[in-house]
């Protein structure tokens, strides 16, 4: 039983820390401030919950406080990435070229 | 948001009592034992966040205590987990593609939510997905960083982002 547990755990923090890496690579290949958000901060998300759903399986006993992680981790991820995504579009971070459309310089003026 | 929160005093009360329950459960799920001397400390740290934070959001303001949002609320978390897969995978996709497919823009879409827990969900959800992330709201409007921003109108790109989160909240805060 424990070795299932394990094997079912083990392919979950595989593909979690697949997505992780994934992630950074993002926030390299990405080529402005929210483009690297979108991957940085949240490619990473699913990845997060996998690895600590991995964890659960191999350690039963820490699902409880692994189950409060992952709240934590879905409360505050966007709100961190929602204050860095605002101030840097309110003090005008240039954009990439592919950019096709900025509905919020059109309502506000371009602060840059 | 903050005014309408402040508006009575009754609800505010029991707003409080409901905030103060959740913190104590949770502590008590994170320190998985009942002692007298860890319930004490929970029962004075609980009472003291509720003391200072009473007049702020919690995630039960506003909900609807009927047994359709109940039901909601899970539909809400499956297809909030469904759509969490679904669009990792599509930015791992463009992540490893070699010439990076993206097409971001800043869209603008409209909510039909009027509680502000609601629309903070809202906004909560929207950034949780990858390819989506709110940028500003403005009362009724979001703008919402879009990295392949296949609809640039706002009917359009309301629809492709808010709509399938959104039934689901309408029925759970209205």
């Amino acid at each position: 039983m424990q070795t299932l547990l394990d094997i079912i755990g083990g392919i979950l923090l595989v593909s979690g820390t697949t997505f992780l890496m994934l992630g950074g690579l993002g926030l390299v290949r990405m080529p402005d401030i929210f483009n690297r958000i979108q991957a940085g901060t949240k490619a990473t998300t699913l990845g997060t919950l996998l690895t600590l759903a991995g964890i659960g399986f191999m350690h039963p006993e820490w699902s409880v406080k692994l189950l409060l992680i992952g709240l934590f981790l879905l409360f505050t991820n966007p709100l961190s990435s929602h204050v860095l995504a605002r101030s840097a579009e309110r003090s005008g971070v240039d954009k990439t070229p592919k950019t096709r459309i900025d509905a919020f310089a059109e309502d506000h003026g371009d602060p840059s | 948001m903050i005014e309408s929160m402040k508006a009575g005093t009754m609800t505010s009360e029991r707003d409080s009592a409901k905030l103060f329950a959740s913190l104590l459960i949770f502590w008590i799920m994170l320190n998985g034992t009942l002692a007298i001397d860890t319930l004490i400390i929970g029962v004075l740290a609980c009472l003291a966040i509720t003391y200072f934070f009473r007049d702020s959001l919690s995630y039960l303001t506003d909900f609807k205590m009927t047994p359709q949002a109940f039901v909601a609320a899970i539909k809400y978390f499956f297809f909030f987990l469904k759509e969490l897969v679904v669009s990792n995978v599509r930015i791992a996709r463009i992540v490893i593609s070699p010439d990076l497919p993206i097409n971001p823009g800043i869209v603008k879409v409209r909510t039909k939510l009027t509680s502000p827990m609601g629309r903070l969900l809202l906004a909560n959800s929207i950034t949780l997905t990858p390819g989506t992330l709110t940028v500003e709201i403005e009362d009724e409007w979001y703008y919402i960083h879009w990295v392949t921003a296949d609809a640039t109108d706002i009917e359009a790109a309301t629809n492709k982002i808010v709509a399938g989160f959104e039934c689901h909240l309408e029925v759970m805060y209205g």
